[in-house]
């Protein structure tokens, strides 16, 4: 996120897209609808009825993988109504003029057609947005999770800079970050661009820095990413040591996905759980986890903060730091004498420049958010207040793309995945949690009451859902939330494995697949997972 | 109304301090550390003066004021503490403890608990000479498996209510009733689940009393070893929710959210709170294990289980280059894991033949 968490409590106009953020993020929606008590006004852009269009003045209800269509119209408007901020436009950003030029072909009318919202309606949500005195906006993987992710962040960006939307309080661009440490995760490079900090693998001085701390010449290309890496098992990939991820179950497209860690030659899986990936595997460690481990995390908001241990682990359990230094150590490795996390973190900080302010005793209270450049910096809770790291905001200039795959006769029904409330990914923590099963026994295929007497289904009868790539049985629920047309449900519960059918296509410039829009056929079926008799 | 000429300051018990513009009595008690009782205050909310016990003498004011609900003004000659103010306390504690038919409760019950018990220890006000009809009336039928209500020990100081409106933003709490018939319910009077309650535990955190329990850290009340506090960070979502583990000898009992947690203040999700037994779950990885000569998954030894994954990664390596070994970091497990499996793939092999899960 550009800006803290206690922001969200600021603006007078709130854009959320793609968040369903009272499921996901609840904590953080407490705070907007605090936002919202003191007088905010919400827009938000969702192709389903979520529990944020409760409180919201204004509901764009979008077609699935619509999104840069609406906010290159919502751009058009803002800027044919004036309400560019000229100022900070002129000393903060480049390329203005092109972008505002560009902007105007895409006319409400025109998105109106694609996205299937009312033209008066997003003219009234870019005057809203456009009028505020701090504008903030909050995306998730609604966005980002389509062939075209980049293009809508970026289409997010643009909005923001147009019109001065950054750099301050209660306001910016602001991702709320799914897992624990997935913002840690990239930090620390684990990524195939960047080294922590994210100093490019690819910047010679950065190579030779750690070359020196590592002890031995390191490539000087990116490496590939998962999604190609597992494009290419048992090809150029021979082995694999996955650690804390069950990709079987999480990933697109799982036939592809289990074809390929089996094609392998050897995998090294390190969990809590024998999960599926796990029972693929040739070697599986067994971690420490919530409540056991000493360590470090790094939230949304770019906060680190401690993780402490309470209880033993069970049996032989092990933290993960522990398992991968000794696993390196047998190979022969070096570098990996450690003897507790603090060593590792401590390392972790010398070599960041994000980080570089920081060690095990400042993090002690969770205080600093990062950028800390040095010692006695008091971290940067707000982004871009006095200028952007690269100088200027670059507008981009954004065409409307189709998802990979769009409804057809074969396919008619848009399929969108998310998450629930009560689940957690693939539930292997809270699956095992006891009374969360008494709030979400099973997973449910939300369909449109309509929709559900249309095709001939039953509230609370199952159904055959099948894409290209495969087919799974659900159970139905009627609802209002889901729009005609489109239906939703998690990928939490492994009975339903739902991503056996995601899975078409992947964003060019990330690699993140397209799991928000999946074009489906939705059947009546038995339980057993036949297709009913007529 | 201050000017330049009328310093925004009052006397405190005998000293002079300075306030902030809307600033309470309550508040600035508390920030000079005078301990000023209260059963109905929580600093995330609204002040309420329901209570009475933060009365506090106001020079000139003929009768003692509620302190919570009284903003300061220059000049103000504040006493928080005497005989008077105590005899009144005590008897407002005697009273407000006749309702209730227990006033001990366990501390797992939540976070504010034993502030009830604490008080009437603190004003000796234990002695019973109101004892007469309870009021409120206990939801045992409500079979949610994670909040208790007892609202036999209710004593109607809308915390709950309060919490759930102002800071979750959810009003699955209501109140039915006046007076001693007051009765904290949910919309319809029916069950939690049937209301907007998204179980996030708030109104257990607040509750002064334990009438709203947290049902799962209950199961371990009559474990023998005391509560053990441990500040960590939740281990679901990226918002990064300061918690308190809440452990007996080797078992983690129940999770309390950190009031003063930076990302969260305060507030939990159902997740957070409740969904933490996973830890001590029987599928736990108690071993190693490695694949035999039959195909089968089998527990091993730390050594055997390292000697085997050194070897077939490097069998790997060694007949197809070390670009043919790939790592993926977790979203889930510490920075620690995440920077040792970039070093993994960097210090030992030279390449970035790394990712982790944030692309699906």
């Amino acid at each position: 996120m550009s800006n803290p968490l206690r922001d969200m409590e600021k603006p007078d106009v709130i854009f959320c897209i793609g968040t369903n953020m009272t499921e996901c993020h609840p904590v953080a929606a407490t705070r907007l609808k605090k936002a919202i008590a003191n007088g905010a006004r919400m827009i938000v852009a969702d192709p389903r009825v979520i529990g944020l269009v409760e409180h919201a003045d204004m509901h764009l209800q979008l077609r699935v993988g619509s999104d840069s269509a609406l906010l290159l119209a919502m751009a058009h408007v803002i800027q044919r109504a004036g309400l560019i901020d000229p100022g900070f436009i002129a000393e903060r950003t480049t390329e203005a003029e092109a972008f505002l030029e560009h902007v105007k072909e895409f006319t409400p009318e025109w998105a109106s057609e694609i996205c299937r919202v009312e033209p008066a309606l997003i003219e009234e949500a870019a005057i809203l947005y456009g009028t505020a005195d701090r504008g903030a906006i909050y995306y998730t993987l609604g966005i980002t999770e389509h062939i075209c992710g980049v293009d809508n962040v970026q289409s997010l960006c643009n909005l923001a800079l147009m019109t001065g939307n950054v750099g301050r309080e209660g306001t910016g661009i602001n991702p709320m970050r799914g897992q624990n440490n997935i913002q840690g995760a990239g930090d620390v490079g684990a990524i195939p661009n960047n080294y922590c900090g994210f100093q490019p693998v690819t910047d010679p001085a950065i190579q030779a820095k750690f070359e020196k701390a590592y002890g031995r010449e390191i490539d000087r290309e990116k490496g590939i990413t998962k999604v190609r890496a597992l494009d290419e098992a048992g090809k150029s990939i021979r082995a694999m040591f996955i650690d804390g991820e069950n990709t079987v179950v999480t990933d697109p497209d799982r036939e592809h996905c289990e074809h390929a860690l089996k094609s392998l030659d050897f995998l090294v899986v390190c969990d809590l759980f024998m999960t599926e990936t796990a029972e693929l595997a040739d070697v599986v460690f067994p971690a420490t986890g919530f409540t056991e481990t000493d360590g470090t995390q790094t939230n949304t908001e770019r906060r680190v903060q401690r993780l402490r241990r309470a209880v033993p682990p069970p049996g032989e359990a092990k933290a993960d730091w522990w398992i991968i230094s000794r696993l390196a150590q047998r190979m022969g490795f070096h570098g990996f004498d450690y003897t507790d996390a603090s060593e590792v973190f401590n390392e972790l900080c010398r070599l960041s420049t994000t980080y570089a302010g920081l060690d095990w005793d400042r993090v002690e209270f969770g205080e600093y958010q990062w950028p800390v450049p040095e010692e006695g910096h008091p971290g940067t809770p707000r982004l871009h207040e006095d200028g952007f790291i690269n100088g200027r905001g670059v507008f981009k200039l954004i065409r409307y793309r189709d998802p990979a795959e769009t409804i057809d006769d074969d396919y008619p029904v848009w399929l969108t995945t998310g998450r629930r409330l009560e689940s957690y990914h693939s539930r292997t923590q809270t699956g095992r949690s006891q009374g969360i099963d008494y709030l979400l026994p099973e997973e449910v295929l939300e369909v449109h009451p309509d929709d559900v007497t249309a095709w001939g289904l039953a509230d609370g009868g199952w159904a055959e859902m099948a894409s290209r790539r495969g087919a799974v049985t659900i159970r139905v629920k009627a609802t209002e939330r889901s729009p005609r047309g489109t239906v939703f449900s998690s990928f939490s519960f492994n009975d339903v494995p739902v991503n056996i059918l995601t899975g078409a296509g992947y964003d060019p410039v990330t690699d993140t697949a397209e799991l928000k829009v999946c074009p489906v056929t939705v059947r009546p079926a038995s339980k057993s997972g036949g297709v009913a008799a007529d | 109304m201050t000017s330049d000429s009328n310093p925004r300051t009052i006397v405190l018990d005998g000293e002079t301090v300075a306030f902030e513009r809307g600033e309470t009595l309550f508040e600035i008690a508390q920030r000079h550390r005078r301990d000023v009782p209260s059963l109905c205050y929580d600093d995330r909310l609204d002040p309420f003066g329901g209570c009475r016990l933060c009365i506090v003498q106001l020079e000139g004011a003929r009768k003692p004021v509620a302190s919570c609900t009284t903003k300061a003004e220059p000049g103000m000659r504040v006493t928080t503490h005497n005989a008077t103010l105590d005899m009144h306390r005590r008897v407002i504690l005697e009273m407000v403890a006749s309702e209730n038919r227990d006033v001990d409760v366990d501390e797992l019950s939540g976070y504010a608990s034993q502030e009830m018990s604490t008080l009437l220890d603190r004003y000796d006000a234990r002695s019973g000479r109101f004892d007469g009809a309870h009021s409120g009336t206990s939801r045992p039928d409500d079979g949610n498996p994670f909040i208790l209500r007892d609202y036999d020990n209710c004593i109607s100081c809308y915390r709950c209510v309060r919490v759930c409106a102002e800071q979750e933003g959810d009003y699955a709490i209501s109140v039915m009733n006046r007076g001693f018939d007051t009765q904290i319910t949910t919309e319809f009077g029916g069950f939690l689940e049937d209301s907007s309650c998204t179980f996030c535990g708030q109104c257990v955190q607040t509750c002064p009393t334990g009438a709203l329990g947290d049902i799962k850290a209950l199961r371990a009340k009559d474990v023998p070893e005391p509560v053990e506090k441990t500040r960590s960070v939740c281990p679901y979502c990226g918002v990064g929710c300061a918690v308190d583990i809440l452990s007996k000898g080797d078992k983690v009992v129940g999770i309390q959210p950190a009031m003063d947690g930076p990302a969260n203040e305060g507030a939990l999700c159902v997740k957070g709170q409740f969904a933490f037994d996973f830890v001590h779950h029987p599928d736990r990885l108690k071993t190693p294990f490695v694949r035999n000569d039959h195909g089968q998954l089998v527990p091993a030894s730390w050594d055997e289980a390292l000697d085997k994954a050194a070897a077939g990664l490097l069998e790997a390596v060694n007949e197809h280059g070390r670009h043919s070994l790939y790592a993926v970091a977790s979203g889930r497990a510490p920075n620690e894991a995440g920077y040792l499996m970039q070093k993994f793939v960097r210090a030992g092999l030279g390449t970035s033949y790394i990712d982790n899960c944030s692309r699906a």
